[in-house]
């Protein structure tokens, strides 16, 4: 079996045709993930069992002529913020490192109704922050295409095991980009719904407001296939739409002439060269398939970040107040009073950019700060989603950059938080509006690194998204000019 | 009980003074599940039996509003007068404690449920409007046990199934001005909350918790003097005594030449005293901000009727309606509301007797009697409220004497049987036939010629020896206002 190259649909045509059973794949899915992840650390752990009994309900299905879901048979990856019943969920975290759920996440629990196989968890930043998985307290990964690089983050894991073939497909979580800058960097799909499409129950919180799950692939198909599984209401999960779910699959349809595309014009600064030129022949491949282009103004961009690290990190340091050595928190000893044993539970077990968040979050919530920091930022968040509404009345689409820059080096940025927090300025802003966007491949920089192509819908018009991306990946990406 | 600092305070020193008090009252919402998840709220279950993954604050866990809570919390407002207003909004209450399992409490901060309400309070017979500030709901925290176990000198143990039990809390202005007036709030307030059966308020169990901002200022001054807040008021004793504590001390300090101070005092059952909370255990930064796992909670104008029509007539009104309407007297209108149960028995017992005054006093007379005799409350009556309104219509009918009907009343209560079930057993039908009583009081009289000739005599008070004899002979089944009348005609 080529599993590193598999997709759903191969994997779907093999189960039909009895070349192989969902059994056999799952056993050569994790002797190959075993095998290969030392390359990249992309798994931190790999459940066995689990895939293993996950393969049987598939297989008994099939030999009863019975209709064995979607994703029958699929290796998954789930991100290690994503929560598994009896199955280790670390978030990267040192706190949590023995940390067994008793409850499994609804995206999971879906995923799993749709046949698909839980491998294992992959490695992230420590709680999802951080924009090139160097936080993770278990070590970095290494970007599958170029091993002395960053996968990005905090998805690393997820993205990576994806373009190295170890999973077909996999979740991962996106707060501020953590799922599309490490698709771009990886060079797969990287999908981040609207926000309430999937549910969030069972996702560790790092910014409520702002996380979402949503899924990796190999091909936009795969990416909306997974997608479909797990989106929906869940009455779990107060913030999670009603809205139906349409078949995404019936998107894939390449109808994409005449559609109007905007690209904003305050993101077209400040990127690379060799970025800005991928995407503007990735947009000349676009107009060539019959889509009309305009510049479109998104004025509150400059304020995005600093509003993101005010309302991300405010929510932040309230999600993780929990981990603090009470229950299920790794607890430090020696500690004599309660208060001491806060301190050295939560100073020894959270890493530096957690800290750094814990801090700057309670800061901004403080009593006289509020005003002028949480407030302010809600305003300036409301202020971003009527630049894109109001963009949405003039086009369908908005085409972007993912990252300024191609995967950068490990250790390259890990001491300047500052510029790390640039890698997340063209993806934030969606993830503060709440719209649908994704990172799609468009090409490859000369030294080999993968560029991806953003592509923001309204709310709940993941269809367009996935059409227009399905379309460009036909075409070959930038390479299609 | 009363302290030293208290005595040394002068009652004349004290009456100088206007005390200003105002109180935040927790109210645990009698649902049968938690506010944010399914679990159980009942009392009693072995530790941490009653949690899941949302009340034990697990990663990715997330709470979801329960609209049994937030209709409960609504008919408590409408009970207070309050405003409900289209929306309000969920906020985090963010502090670190082991029983607080997510590190925040998720409270109402900026919109809460519902504002601008009042309850009236009427003390030695005057009636005063207390403000309600407002009312919110909130998640309750678990509970952190200190001692009784081998190893409580090194550890303390958390159980977390209160963790998450549906409280409101009920903030007032600063409208008391005496202890005797908080006490009648919060005895107004309790008895409001059982009648519209939104919480049971026991107070040992932690269903009704008090706090109190309290200042005095001297009598005529219109600025309010600096306030201190008295916690740890879980009895009713407790919060007048803790009361008059505070504000004997707060007048002892501003009149030996020294200022009150702005924080948070304990009060200590076991000294009567209160104490001052060292000021780091208080100094407090809760770092409020809107809840983002929760949506604005909206309250439309349909959900808002249909929970208005399933309200209770509240205790105030009813005493008005049982004093107007029934010509019941205050007191007795008081009696009757203390409790849905009493007031919904006497309603009953009212309609079935067809003279409510007479029934209110068999409800509080025989009734609560032997209630108290056996130890039972109004619900475990033998007596149904039906049985007892039938009884008392029999006397007003005239079929059966008051002296008959306590006899039949005391069947009644040992048997649970209907009264007509006894009377019919018994024989025990007032005579009022006047061709039956005639042949009986003829007898006597034949039976009886001396007496016979005293009364014609002149001698009148003989008659009572002849109702006693027609009494007799009838097994006091006669109806006496006929016997008189007929002796009358017979022997004038």
């Amino acid at each position: 079996m080529e599993i590193a190259s598999f997709t759903i649909e191969r994997v779907q045509q093999g189960l039909r045709a009895r070349e192989f059973s969902a059994a056999e794949l799952a056993r050569e899915a994790l002797r190959f993930a075993e095998a290969e992840n030392p390359k990249t650390n992309a798994f931190l752990h790999l459940c066995p069992a689990r895939a293993l009994a996950a393969a049987a309900r598939v297989d008994e299905k099939i030999a009863r002529g019975e209709d064995p879901g979607p994703l029958a048979g699929v290796p998954v990856a789930i991100k290690d913020v994503i929560v598994t019943k009896g199955v280790r969920t670390t978030c990267g975290s040192r706190l949590l490192e023995h940390y067994v759920p008793p409850y499994d996440a609804t995206a999971v629990t879906r995923l799993e109704e749709a046949g698909g196989l839980v491998l294992g968890k992959t490695n992230c930043d420590e709680f999802a922050m951080g924009s090139s998985n160097e936080n993770s307290a278990f070590g970095p990964v290494r970007n599958p295409i170029a091993p002395d690089r960053v996968p990005g983050g905090s998805s690393g894991g997820s993205a990576a095991v994806v373009a190295q073939g170890t999973a077909v497909v996999s979740l991962g979580s996106d707060t501020g980009g953590s799922i599309r800058q490490p698709a771009s960097f990886c060079g797969v799909v990287g999908v981040t719904p609207t926000y309430g499409r999937v549910s969030r129950y069972g996702l560790t919180a790092f910014a409520s407001s702002l996380d979402h799950i949503g899924p990796f692939g190999r091909t936009v198909h795969d990416a909306a296939v997974l997608l479909g599984a797990i989106a929906g209401r869940d009455p779990l999960d107060a913030t999670s739409a009603e809205a139906p779910v349409p078949d995404y699959t019936a998107a894939l349809d390449g109808q994409v002439k005449g559609l109007k595309l905007g690209l904003p014009v305050e993101y077209l600064k400040n990127l690379t060269s060799e970025t800005g030129d991928l995407i503007a022949r990735g947009v000349e491949v676009l107009k060539k398939q019959g889509c009309e282009v305009r510049e479109i103004s998104l004025p509150a961009t400059d304020y995005a970040i600093a509003c993101y690290y005010i309302i991300a990190t405010a929510e932040a340091s309230s999600n993780l107040a929990r981990y603090d050595g009470v229950r299920y928190t790794r607890r430090a000893v020696g500690a004599d009073t309660l208060s001491e044993m806060y301190r050295a539970t939560r100073g020894e077990g959270f890493g530096a950019e957690c800290k750094r968040r814990i801090m700057l979050g309670t800061y901004v919530l403080s009593a006289g700060y509020y005003d002028a920091y949480y407030l302010k930022a809600q305003k300036v968040r409301a202020l971003i989603a009527r630049d894109f509404s109001r963009a949405f009345e003039q086009v369908h689409v908005l085409v972007a950059p993912v990252s300024p820059f191609p995967a950068f080096k490990l250790g390259e940025k890990i001491d300047d938080p500052m510029e790390m927090y640039l890698s997340d300025i063209f993806t934030i802003t969606g993830s503060l509006a709440g719209i649908p966007c994704l990172s799609v491949p468009c090409g490859k920089t000369a030294e080999g690194l993968p560029v991806g192509m953003q592509i923001l819908t309204r709310h709940f018009d993941e269809p367009t998204m996935f059409r227009l991306a399905d379309a460009f990946e036909k075409a070959g990406g930038a390479a299609g000019l | 009980m009363s302290s030293p600092i208290v005595d040394l305070v002068p009652p004349e020193m004290i009456a100088r003074y206007e005390p200003v008090i105002g109180l935040e009252v927790h109210v645990q919402l009698a649902t049968a599940t938690k506010i944010f998840c399914g679990c159980p709220t009942s009392f009693g279950a072995p530790p941490n039996a009653n949690v899941c993954p949302v009340c034990l604050g697990l990663p990715g866990a997330l709470p979801v509003l329960s609209r049994e809570a937030v209709e409960l919390a609504m008919k408590a407002a409408m009970a207070l007068h309050c405003e409900i207003p289209p929306v309000s909004r969920f906020a985090r209450k963010n502090y670190f404690y082991p029983d607080l399992p997510k590190g925040y409490q998720i409270s109402q901060y900026d919109e809460p449920l519902a504002v601008r309400g009042w309850v009236e309070i009427s003390l030695e017979g005057a009636a005063r409007r207390i403000g309600i500030t407002r009312v919110h709901m909130e998640d309750d925290a678990g509970k952190s046990i200190h001692d009784g176990f081998k190893d409580s000198d090194r550890y303390s143990y958390v159980d977390l199934n209160r963790c998450g039990t549906p409280l409101i809390e009920i903030v007032t202005e600063p409208d008391m001005r005496s202890s005797d007036e908080a006490y009648a709030f919060l005895t107004e307030l309790k008895q409001v909350m059982q009648f519209v059966e939104i919480s049971q308020c026991d107070m040992e169990k932690g269903q009704l918790r008090c706090d109190a901002n309290v200042s005095v200022r001297p009598k005529g001054a219109e600025q309010f003097g600096t306030k201190a807040e008295v916690k740890n008021l879980n009895s009713f004793r407790f919060l007048k005594m803790a009361l008059d504590y505070e504000i004997a001390r707060q007048v002892g300090v501003l009149e030996s030449g020294g200022r009150v101070v702005q924080e948070t005092r304990l009060y200590n059952p076991d000294t009567g005293e209160t104490v001052g909370m060292r000021s780091k255990e208080h100094a407090h930064d809760y770092r409020y901000f809107p809840e983002p796992d929760l949506v604005p909670l909206r309250i439309s104008e349909e959900w808002r009727a249909r929970v208005r029509a399933e309200m209770p007539e509240l205790p105030a009104e009813k005493r008005r309606r049982f004093i107007e309407s029934h010509g019941l007297r205050e007191y007795d209108a008081q009696v009757l509301t203390a409790t849905r149960t009493l007031s919904d028995y006497y309603e009953k017992a009212a309609a079935a007797a067809g003279d409510a005054k007479a029934a209110a006093n068999w409800v509080m007379g025989d009734l609560m009697g032997a209630l108290k005799a056996e130890g039972k409350e109004i619900a475990e009556s033998p007596v149904s409220a039906g049985a007892l309104g039938e009884l008392v219509a029999l006397i007003g009918k005239g079929e059966i004497s008051g002296k008959l009907a306590k006899e039949i009343f005391a069947k009644m209560f040992s048997t649970g049987e209907a009264p007509a079930v006894i009377i019919e057993r018994e024989g025990l039908r007032q005579i009022s036939d006047t061709a039956a009583l005639e042949k009986i009081i003829d007898g006597v009289i034949a039976a009886n010629p001396k007496q016979v000739e005293q009364f014609r005599g002149g001698k009148a008070t003989v008659l009572g020896f002849f109702v006693g004899q027609v009494m007799k002979a009838t097994r006091g089944q006669a109806n006496p206002a006929a016997v008189n009348e007929l002796l009358r005609k017979k022997l004038g």
